[in-house]
């Protein structure tokens, strides 16, 4: 401490004495900085330095530019802003001397990068520097080229780096002939320029020289198929004749390496054959021998050697290589995969992955040698390992190869256990042959990493069960067994609970035993006592509680002995902090009391999930993540003539969506349900998606709980959203009052027209929002048509909020234009962040056909940048015709000014 | 190529970083973070190669510097092993500004030579050039006192 003190005092002392230099010497900042014992003291003295440099640049005092500089590339070294600076490097580069040359130079290269636009200014004096007579000028401009430079200063300076390859400086032309690989890299059209060029330098001696300019070749070959055409022809001989000559070679000090003559000539060659070689009989022809020569005679007891080796193998496996030469390399990589070091472990991994698509059998033979290598210390190679256990299984192999893994899962590192688990549900997936076998592989992974397991594994599982109704009973009677033994596993609590609420009178009474399956023996309140467990253990997890709930809500109704204790068990969780269990809780309440006589109906299992179309919406919502240009098969009709519609109609309209929302706006209410973990909350109609408001579930989750409740999917049963059509057009929405129209005594019942209040979705007594808008306020702006196609159009209504003049009431009118009518429609809308959004709950989701009625949605948006930005939205509708999904999507620009 | 070239003591600082490919300052606080985390933390006799972001970054330490340096997957894990050693030898044989060896061994993420004395020499020509540079300046600068008093 007293040290740092005495420095600090030092500085201030320093700058005391001499208010207009930088003090202290490059050695004594960093002494002082690495003094430092907090973070802040480290702060202080940076910003103390800076400060000394910015007076020193102001004051434009070229003795200490030089010394400055070094500072400021230790400062920025350590992660401080230095852009002030960047002026200087540029004057340093511009003074006439070497070593001011060498800092400026330095300089540029740490503290700029090609996409700072102060860059451009260093061009001329770059081109004054590659014209200097010195050569050691000449090598620092190259170097700085070489490494920074941004497309335009490519194509400046692209001739004198070409008139530089023929300098008869050798350090000048390695340097020119790395540089052109920048070059290239940035303005691949200029590869043309550059291959005879590159062709002739291989002629040269000199090591340097060679190496860079077979890099350059092999960056043509990569830019240019005309390039790759010309090598071909013109240095193939040029490049055997290399490699024979350095694998030859006497012992040469200077470019020895543990006994071999330069390795790295060696690998560059062999990199650029194989480039030249791939798919070209004739130059592999020409290559066999050379390539033999090196695998059999280089030595493989130090890593120099074993690189040669590795890329030789590479090089084998990717050109047109004789039988003989294959053989040869697989015996190398044989060789490697038993090797005790880890780094050539590793890379025979890595290679075996490549060698893969030449020759599977020769890589199955390493099979128990590579599962050895997924239970790995080290977790680079359990990856590799891992990643080439999954494309080695095939139906065959599954069976033991799985058995392994599943063994391996138990004792595997807690880090790895995500990557095993996701291979391990995949290749289950892909290769299971029948169900029992499925069934029982997803139980034990489940048991043994169900924190790791993914919502859509689960949900294909559930799928599964759903239409396996022979396996039912096993399935439920061995999760209940995995549910005693690991309780804790997130994902198998999940799928347990699940199958206890649908099938659980196939536990208690061991409905559709197996052959050779134990009996279980669990009693009706054994059934809840494992549900209860479970929600009280994951209470926290809304996802797992909730699913807790609708079991024990479906148990009371299978078993009526114990409807008593599942309703004290529901109304514990009535004061839950959690909103979506609270609400859960006060609503099954209700129905346990209140709904005696439809309670049985409402809590049959669940319809017999439909396979093909979850395959179709889990490959849609892993593409969404991953691509959405796949996307066109489920996006709307053909030839849509969108008026506000996107640009694109077909690409990626979910990403977009999806991209707007991610952009961190807390506005978006995009009821998405495309997200891989949808399904459950589907299944559930969790309200994870539910519009910010509290207590209002959006119209997506409302939906999925009637189906749920197998209430809503025929409107006319209860009259709940069909509703809609046949109300006079008078702009009040009705509320759907779900289960208050239950509360009444007959179960078919007619919903009351509530006035003022719009849209109001009353789902149980007492959970009314108040989202009531007076239906007295004047409309100010005109209507708009929102969204029109062939399909489909939407109106919007606009009222403005007296209270908030930024806030908008938008009342959309939605009417379908076909003869087909829509059911299952949903409205999504995203803004920008700078508008905030709240979607009211529709006023059904079905819209007749032939514009024959229409339905209604508002909207309530806030323009947080009134004035300077107008309003602008995304929007995207969803619905089904003839049980056929169909999507739309537009952008709306043309709202009123003023919003 | 070699995306760029990271030295980070066992404690975690930085001491030298070269970017072959262009990142903001941002992120390459976030990288240096990032791979020093990776690196740091694995066990001595594992291998010295670790995958990031798509990327292979191979490491090796000498006393208690950690040499990072970070690839393309399809390229050579071992010899970039080798190249690292072979900076490190003139490292051990000049010590001097590692800037301005790594200069002489690298440009635009591809090795530039081979042969360790070459880059010694051409070190250390290029310091006499300074040291030549500076001794002119001040001899300069006498005879311009001298001739002034």
């Amino acid at each position: 401490m007293d040290t740092v003190e005495k420095i600090v005092e030092d500085f201030a002392s320093d700058i005391a004495m001499s208010p207009f230099s930088s003090g202290t010497r490059l050695r004594d900042m960093i002494r002082a900085i690495r003094a430092c014992k907090t973070a802040a003291e480290e702060r202080a003295v940076v910003r103390r330095e800076c400060a000394a440099i910015r007076t020193a640049i102001s004051e434009n005092e070229p003795e200490l530019r030089h010394r400055n500089m070094a500072k400021l590339m230790f400062i920025h070294m350590l992660g401080y802003p230095t852009h002030f600076a960047q002026m200087e490097c540029l004057k340093l580069i511009a003074a006439a001397g070497y070593p001011e040359k060498r800092v400026g130079y330095l300089g540029l290269m740490l503290l700029l990068d090609e996409r700072q636009e102060v860059l451009m200014l260093v061009t001329n004096s770059l081109k004054q520097d590659l014209n200097h007579p010195n050569q050691f000028i000449v090598g620092l401009a190259l170097c700085a080229l070489g490494n920074i430079c941004s497309a335009e200063m490519a194509r400046d300076l692209s001739p004198e780096v070409e008139r530089l390859m023929r300098s008869r400086e050798v350090n000048t032309k390695k340097k020119a002939a790395l540089c052109s690989i920048r070059i290239v890299r940035k303005v691949p059209d200029l590869a043309e320029n550059f291959m005879a060029l590159a062709a002739s330098l291989l002629k040269e001696k000199h090591h340097g020289v060679l190496i860079s300019a077979i890099q350059l070749c092999t960056e043509l070959c990569k830019a240019s198929k005309d390039a790759l055409e010309y090598l071909r022809k013109n240095c193939i001989e040029g490049l055997v004749r290399i490699l024979r000559d350095v694998s030859n070679s006497s012992y040469a000090p200077e470019y020895d390496v543990s006994g071999i003559a330069d390795p790295f000539l060696h690998i560059r060659v062999l990199k650029l054959m194989r480039i030249l070689g791939q798919g070209d009989a004739d130059c592999s022809e020409y290559m066999n021998d050379i390539l033999a020569q090196v695998a059999t005679k280089t030595e493989s007891n130090k890593n120099a050697g074993n690189a040669i080796l590795y890329e030789c193998v590479q090089t084998i496996m990717g050109i047109e290589a004789t039988s003989g030469l294959r053989v040869l390399a697989i015996n190398i990589l044989g060789r490697f995969l038993s090797n005790r070091d880890n780094n050539i472990r590793y890379v025979a991994l890595n290679m075996l992955m490549r060698a893969i698509a030449v020759d599977v059998l020769a890589v199955q033979r390493h099979r128990t040698t590579i599962l050895e290598c997924v239970k790995d210390a080290d977790a680079s190679i359990r990856k590799r390992a891992l990643e080439l256990v999954f494309l080695l299984v095939n139906d065959t192999n599954v069976k033991p190869l799985t058995k392994e893994l599943i063994d391996y899962l138990s004792i595997a590192d807690p880090d790895f256990k995500g990557d095993l688990t996701e291979k391990l549900c995949s290749i289950v997936e892909k290769f299971s042959q029948e169900k029992l076998w499925y069934l029982d592989q997803m139980i034990k992974v489940l048991s043994l990493a169900g924190n790791h397991v993914k919502d859509d594994v689960c949900h294909a599982l559930i799928v599964v069960l759903s239409n396996g109704s022979e396996l039912q009973g096993y399935s439920v009677r061995s999760l209940y067994k995995a549910l005693q033994a690991y309780g804790k596993q997130g994902s198998l609590v999940r799928v347990a609970v699940w199958c206890i609420g649908e099938y659980g009178e196939m536990l208690v009474n061991n409905v559709g035993m197996l052959d050779g399956e134990e009996p279980v023996m669990v009693t009706e309140s054994g059934a809840v006592d494992a549900v209860e467990i479970a929600l009280n253990r994951h209470s926290a997890d809304a996802t797992t509680g909730a699913m807790c709930l609708v079991a024990l809500l479906k148990l009371s109704s299978r078993f009526p002995s114990t409807s008593e204790r599942v309703k004290q068990i529901v109304a514990r969780n009535k004061e839950n902090v959690v909103l979506e269990l609270q609400q859960r809780s006060i609503e099954f309440s209700s129905i346990i009391q209140r709904h005696q006589s439809i309670r049985s109906s409402l809590l049959e299992r669940m319809p017999v999930l439909d396979e093909a179309s979850y395959l179709v919406k889990r490959a849609t919502a892993t593409q969404a993540t991953i691509s959405a240009d796949k996307l066109a098969p489920t996006v709307a009709p053909g030839g849509l003539k969108l008026p506000n519609g996107v640009a694109k109609p077909t690409s990626a309209p979910l990403a977009d969506l999806l991209d707007l929302s991610s952009d961190g706006a807390p506005a978006s209410t995009t009821t998405s349900t495309t997200t891989p973990n949808g399904f459950l909350q589907d299944l559930l109609g969790i309200g994870g998606v539910s519009t910010g408001t509290t207590g209002v579930p959006s119209i997506a989750s409302t939906d999925i709980l009637m189906d749920l409740l197998s209430i809503g999917s025929s409107p006319s049963q209860n009259g709940t959203p069909g509703q809609a059509e046949s109300k006079p057009v008078h702009a009040v929405p009705e509320a759907i009052d779900l289960l208050g129209s239950l509360s009444s005594t007959t179960s078919v019942s007619e919903t009351k027209p509530t006035h003022l209040v719009s849209q109001d979705m009353d789902l149980l007594d007492g959970l009314s929002s108040s989202t009531s808008v007076s239906g007295l306020e004047k409309t100010v702006h005109p209507s708009i048509t929102a969204f029109q196609s062939a399909t489909l159009k939407i109106t919007f209504d606009f009222k403005r909020q007296p209270g908030n003049p930024r806030e908008t009431t938008i009342h959309a009118t939605f009417t379908n234009l076909t003869s087909s009518t829509y059911t299952d429609f949903i409205f999504q809308a995203a803004v920008p962040k700078f508008i905030q959004l709240k979607l009211d709950p529709a006023s059904g989701n079905t819209v007749p056909a032939n514009g024959n009625g229409s339905v209604t949605q508002g909207l309530n948006v806030t323009n947080n940048q009134q004035g300077q930005k107008p309003l602008a939205m995304r929007i995207r509708m969803s619905y089904k015709v003839n049980g056929e999904d169909r999507l739309e999507q537009g952008q709306v620009s043309n709202f009123p000014s003023g919003l | 190529m070699i995306h760029f070239v990271l030295l980070i003591s066992r404690q975690g600082k930085v001491r030298l970083t070269k970017w072959y490919t262009p990142y903001p300052q941002k992120q390459r606080s976030k990288v240096i973070k990032e791979i020093s985390s990776l690196v740091l933390t694995r066990g001595p006799k594992l291998c010295n190669f670790v995958e990031w972001q798509g990327y292979r970054v191979v490491y090796k330490r000498y006393a208690s510097l950690y040499f990072c340096m970070c690839i393309d997957p399809a390229d050579n894990e071992l010899e970039t092993l080798q190249i690292i050693h072979h900076y490190v030898e003139i490292l051990d044989r000049y010590f001097g500004n590692a800037y301005f060896i790594l200069d002489e061994i690298l440009i635009a993420g591809e090795l530039q030579e081979s042969n360790k004395k070459a880059v010694l020499r051409l070190v250390t020509t290029q310091d006499a050039l300074v040291e030549a540079a500076k001794e002119a300046a001040s001899s300069l600068s006498n005879i311009i006192a001298q001739a002034t008093k």
